[in-house]
């Protein structure tokens, strides 16, 4: 069963929730990222709204804490138009015993059109996909270890932008993988778009089970990893992985899976470096390659906007016409 | 003296080797014989079984009936007529009730309301630490003398190795059989999911085979030191098949059932994010599932229980890691195990014998057989019948199945306890 895409798409094969990238094709994809390029360059335009989304109201429904990702949803919002309410339940409703069920309901009543949800649990967005009236939308914007798809789909746009084919293209993730929903997204979209050879770079501890079946395949040394790769991919690391017999140290963990100048020469001398942000420096990467000529980590960023203005208007022009 | 005859069903009762057709006589509420009506039989109930097959009434070795302390969910009065309509006459109730079953009240209390609700028997299994909290023994001896029929520490983790021994000690010296579901707690951590490709896929926190496997060798070599009877609960993994296996080779007093769920269902049905596949232990790989199921055809598992565990709606309700786990299987029990029958996992009889004799000898009870002067604790069941599982033909207060809208084949048309009439389908007298 492919998840989610009886769930995410409308009959008529249109995006109607964003919650994961598995289930949807390589021709959506596409067009989330011809959308997005049809957005870029708005933020140096004199006017930087569009009238897509004029009348409709955006929930941004963080039930974990995020500055960053709320923040370009809610410009992304804001560009097109809507009107957007910021809720962090992470200090209201739900310390307050409030079940996540009873929240979306209350939401709902308020006449709302779409969720943009993050929350700690894996499945959280599709739980609410699920239960929601039919006209709202929900975009994922993180659920536990599962997916974040706008990040995802960010990084594509950024690669696209830089590497044109990704049918040529060998890409390294390198670093926390078992904890990371970013990463599980990245490797789900690689492989829809088609991508040659999509390596993860990391020990044991932080790979998760059979990851394999993924589609990828499996370094635990950075050195072999690196060789030849035209795209490479930092992850953030938790201070926290420490503590769970995850990792001895961070000075080891950089020794052997840090991102240094010498490393970034195994790769193809036009390689890029990537990091879905916010990076540790000196731990994953140091700051003379996250500072460096391939980096292109804060092209990210900027694409960011792009790629949830699409997203969002994308959902948008389904809801309402349901299932 | 109240007499009954079952007559012109197939009477399969294993333990006896029994398979035929013919009338079984019921006087006082005990078997009293299986070919001609003794003398004086004057049947003041007959019921017809013709096409049915009558056998001895099921056993189950762990369900849930969430009272007392949870009967938002359900009570001992909806779940034992739950089950004498799916054929069971006799249930084990696991001790992590609310408050625990650590003291004689709350045996007592148990055995009241299940008494006066009148219809499967409940055998609440004693906790084997004090409020299950894993450190102090409970009054094992005493809770025996209540009425408890085996210790158990449920789901609860026990502080240390040293704790199992010292209580898997006391229990031998009273003759108890510890009934163990293993579970490694530190390597099952706050797991929801198997610890496989679908786990990984979906971000869900695992739990690795080793959980189970880990627990299993450490208890297993707990009983050649203590000599302690074990039953190992709801065995998971194929690699428990292995240790299970040399365990019996061993002559160790071991035995072991497994949930029926896990003789169907496995990781991939779980998708996407379908709480009612959310249990524990958790549905593992296809290879896990078919050793399970060779496991049960071959004998080296002895028994099969139903895993009950009925949920309110909200139980259910919400991301994935944040349900409850658990299914409301009583009622799907026996459309199942003749699924089993038809993919020729196990013959007819074998399949009772794991519903009914071989429960019965875990636990040492004189029920689980039509022998001449057993307690007449009968199932009769029309294995042709085609049922819809829905809220009109649906029991239980749990709805928490997966099973749930499905057509089933198998359906229990009556069901006796010590000759007592506790379900009837239909007017069949």
């Amino acid at each position: 069963m492919m998840l989610g895409t009886e769930l995410q798409l409308t009959a008529q094969g249109k995006l109607k929730h964003f919650l994961a990238i598995e289930g949807l094709s390589k021709a959506l994809l596409t067009e989330i990222l011809d959308t997005a390029e049809s957005f870029t360059g708005i933020s140096e335009r004199q006017v930087k709204k569009f009238p897509l989304l004029r009348g409709k109201t955006i929930v941004n429904l963080f039930f974990e804490n995020s500055t960053r990702t709320r923040t370009t949803f809610d410009l992304a919002a804001t560009r097109l138009s809507a009107d957007v309410i910021n809720m962090n339940i992470a200090t209201s409703a739900t310390s307050k015993g409030e079940s996540l069920l009873d929240t979306i309901r209350n939401l709902e009543a308020m006449h709302v059109d779409m969720f943009v949800v993050r929350h700690a649990l894996s499945g959280a967005a599709h739980f609410i996909a699920q239960n929601t009236a039919p006209h709202i939308s929900v975009i994922n914007a993180g659920d536990g270890q599962h997916a974040h798809p706008t990040q995802a789909m960010l990084d594509m746009f950024t690669i696209r932008k830089l590497k044109n084919d990704f049918r040529q293209l060998k890409v390294a993730i390198v670093g926390d993988i078992l904890h990371s929903r970013v990463a599980r997204s990245q490797i789900k979209a690689l492989n829809i778009l088609g991508a040659d050879d999509i390596r993860l770079i990391a020990p044991k501890t932080l790979l998760p089970a059979q990851i394999e079946t993924l589609g990828v395949s499996v370094y635990h040394n950075m050195n072999e990893g690196l060789k030849d790769i035209d795209v490479i991919i930092m992850l953030r690391l938790q201070k926290e992985r420490m503590a769970n017999a995850l990792l001895p140290s961070e000075s080891e963990y950089f020794k052997c899976f840090g991102l240094t100048a010498k490393r970034l020469q195994l790769a193809k001398p036009d390689a890029i470096v990537m990091h879905p942000g916010p990076i540790n420096r000196g731990v994953e990467i140091t700051s003379s390659v996250a500072d460096g000529e391939q980096s292109v980590i804060l092209q990210q960023v900027g694409y960011g906007i792009a790629i949830r203005m699409a997203v969002m208007s994308m959902a948008m022009q389904t809801g309402g016409t349901g299932v | 003296m109240i007499m009954i005859e079952i007559s012109g069903g197939r009477i399969i009762d294993p333990a006896n080797h029994i398979d035929k057709i013919g009338s079984v006589f019921i006087v006082d509420g005990k078997i009293a014989s299986l070919s001609t009506a003794p003398a004086g039989f004057n049947a003041e109930l007959n019921i017809n079984a013709r096409g049915r097959i009558v056998c001895p009434g099921f056993i189950d070795l762990n369900a849930r009936l969430r009272e007392p302390g949870q009967s938002q969910k359900a009570t001992i009065q909806s779940e034992t007529r739950a089950a004498a309509s799916a054929g069971f006459t006799t249930l084990c109730l696991p001790p992590d009730t609310v408050p625990v079953i650590d003291t004689p009240a709350v045996t007592e209390l148990i055995h009241d309301k299940a008494f006066h609700a009148g219809y499967a028997r409940v055998l609440p299994i004693a906790a084997l630490t004090q409020n299950l909290q894993g450190k102090d023994l409970s009054a094992m001896f005493t809770l025996k003398q209540a009425g408890c029929i085996a210790v158990s520490n449920a789901e609860q983790p026990l502080a240390n190795l040293h704790i199992l021994r010292r209580a898997m000690e006391y229990a031998a010296s009273h003759e108890l059989l510890l009934v163990y579901r293993p579970q490694d707690y530190s390597l099952s951590n706050s797991g929801c999911a198997h610890e496989g490709h679908v786990a990984t896929r979906f971000g869900l926190p695992g739990i690795p085979a080793a959980a189970e496997t880990v627990a299993m060798a450490q208890c297993l070599e707990l009983v050649e030191q203590t000599g302690c009877k074990v039953h190992f609960s709801q065995l998971s993994c194929a690699r428990s098949i292995t240790l299970l296996q040399q365990a019996k080779n061993r002559l160790l007093p071991v035995s072991a059932d497994v949930a029926m769920h896990q003789l169907f269902l496995m990781e991939e049905d779980m998708l996407p994010f379908d709480s009612r596949y959310h249990v524990l232990p958790p549905l593992r790989s296809r290879q896990d599932r078919d050793a399970l199921k060779e496991a049960l055809g071959n004998g080296i598992i002895d028994a099969i229980c139903s895993a009950h565990q009925p949920h309110d709606i909200d139980a259910k309700l919400g991301a994935f890691p944040e349900t409850e786990a658990g299914i409301a299987s009583l009622e799907t029990l026996l459309p199942l195990l003749l699924q089993l029958v038809a993919g020729k996992v196990l013959d007819l009889a074998q399949g009772i014998s794991v519903l009914t004799r071989n429960p019965a000898g875990i636990l040492n009870l004189d029920s689980g057989t039509l022998t001449l002067g057993a307690p007449a604790d009968v199932c009769i069941f029309d294995p042709a019948q085609h049922w819809l599982i829905d809220k009109d033909s649906w029991q239980s207060n749990g709805v928490n199945t997966p099973f749930w809208g499905q057509r089933m084949q198998g359906r229990v048309t009556w069901t006796l306890q010590q000759g007592r009439i506790i379900h009837s389908l239909n007017s069949g007298a």
